[in-house]
């Protein structure tokens, strides 16, 4: 698949200039991003009644997750190339509450910044041990961990020489409907992230922060696993009910 | 303390490696089958998208990916007035949430559109299905809601 972006050519910049009035939210027209010209909505959103953005959302318990889901490095015959890591944190609300049984689901490139999809053409090597998605619940802390390996990074034709930082992408549940989240998980130090319009769509800086994982020399396995902690926090959509009276 | 809410990112077009694993687009297994395309805004199929839906009365949740005509596909439960849906795709930083009305009625959040924009929350009988197509910008785009 190419990436059609329409007939106009863009000519204007990747990156736009910060702007911190914006928060947490992600500027979803954001023009560098070429596949928002087409998708992303323009005419104004409608307004839901107050009880429709507390609607209690699915429920995902273990039967969701088979005993590999959490070890990506551990669901074929032979061990993935690259470099393992442990990546884990917590899912908090706003009020820094955990967030107690999130389905979290992830998938990656692998360690040669291929994914294992057919509309994925990066000259780079398919790793036969390697499938690249896992499956998670939190624990009663809100905690989630699992091994993994080190996605590399890789060009997308965005713009002239486009590469995406690596990043691991994250799909969770919360307790509301409304505390859905899908995002990417970014390392620390990488320095493709000044480049990348889709991390520079979030335009306030310490939002943008909010992304990029933090190593964690305590958490890493010696001889064995490097890790990263990163947490990540929801909306509160499913806390009109105090945590207390959940069982 | 309010801590500040992690921002969201594109699915990316190889979401279907972590969510789409099998076909989860049965909702009840005897529902009613409800398809349609997911547009651009110049009528172009999506093939890179997703939708999710949750009947939040009957407590059914579903999701299909789109095939490369833009297509997705769900059985829904018969009974179902209105289901609550969330779509995804490349090019969309965050999704975009709406409502898919599986037949005529009156209610507040409708009451609240333009009457010209409503038709396009309502799915339309055909044959033994239910059609309803998202169009994401341009003429007859389908309403979304802030959330």
């Amino acid at each position: 698949m190419t990436v059609d972006v329409g007939a106009e050519p863009y000519e204007g910049p990747v990156v736009l200039p910060d702007d911190a009035s914006l928060g947490p939210e992600v500027q979803v027209d954001y023009p560098g991003y070429r596949s928002t010209r087409w998708r992303a909505p323009r005419e104004p959103l409608a307004t839901l009644p107050e009880e429709l953005h507390r609607l209690d959302g699915p429920v995902f318990g273990e039967s969701a997750i088979a005993a590999s889901d959490n070890d990506l490095t551990r669901q074929h015959e032979g061990e993935p190339l690259g470099e393992r890591i442990i990546v884990q944190g917590r899912v908090l609300d706003e009020d820094g509450h955990p967030v107690r049984g999130a389905l979290i689901e992830v998938w990656q490139a692998n360690a040669a910044g291929r994914y294992r999809h057919d509309v994925d053409r990066h000259p780079a090597p398919l790793d036969p041990n390697f499938s690249g998605a896992g499956r998670l619940l939190t624990d009663r802390d809100g905690r989630y961990r699992f091994t993994t390996i080190k996605p590399g990074s890789y060009p997308w034709r965005n713009h002239p020489n486009a590469w995406r930082p690596a990043h691991i992408h994250f799909s969770l549940f919360g307790r509301g409907f409304a505390d859905r989240l899908v995002t990417q998980m970014y390392f620390p130090g990488d320095p493709l992230f000044p480049y990348d319009p889709i991390l520079n769509a979030v335009r306030d800086p310490r939002s943008r922060k909010l992304l990029i994982a933090r190593f964690d020399l305590e958490a890493t396995e010696p001889e064995w696993a490097l890790a990263f902690e990163w947490d990540i926090v929801l909306g509160r959509s499913g806390a009109a009910t105090p945590l207390e009276e959940r069982s | 303390m309010t801590l500040p809410r992690t921002p969201s990112q594109t699915v990316g077009p190889y979401y279907a490696i972590g969510l789409c694993r099998r076909y989860e687009g049965d909702l009840v297994p005897d529902g009613i089958e409800l398809a349609g395309q997911l547009l651009d805004g110049r009528g172009a199929p999506i093939p890179d998208g997703m939708v999710e839906v949750w009947d939040a009365v009957g407590r059914h949740w579903g999701r299909s990916g789109t095939d490369d005509q833009g297509g997705f596909r769900f059985r829904v439960p018969r009974d179902a007035v209105v289901l609550e849906a969330l779509v995804f795709a490349r090019g969309l930083l965050r999704h975009q949430r709406t409502r898919i009305y599986l037949r005529e009625t009156e209610d507040d959040v409708l009451a609240a559109i333009e009457p010209e924009r409503r038709e396009t929350l309502l799915a339309r009988p055909e044959g033994e299905a239910l059609r309803f197509d998202i169009r994401m910008q341009g003429e007859g785009a389908t309403v979304f809601f802030a959330h």
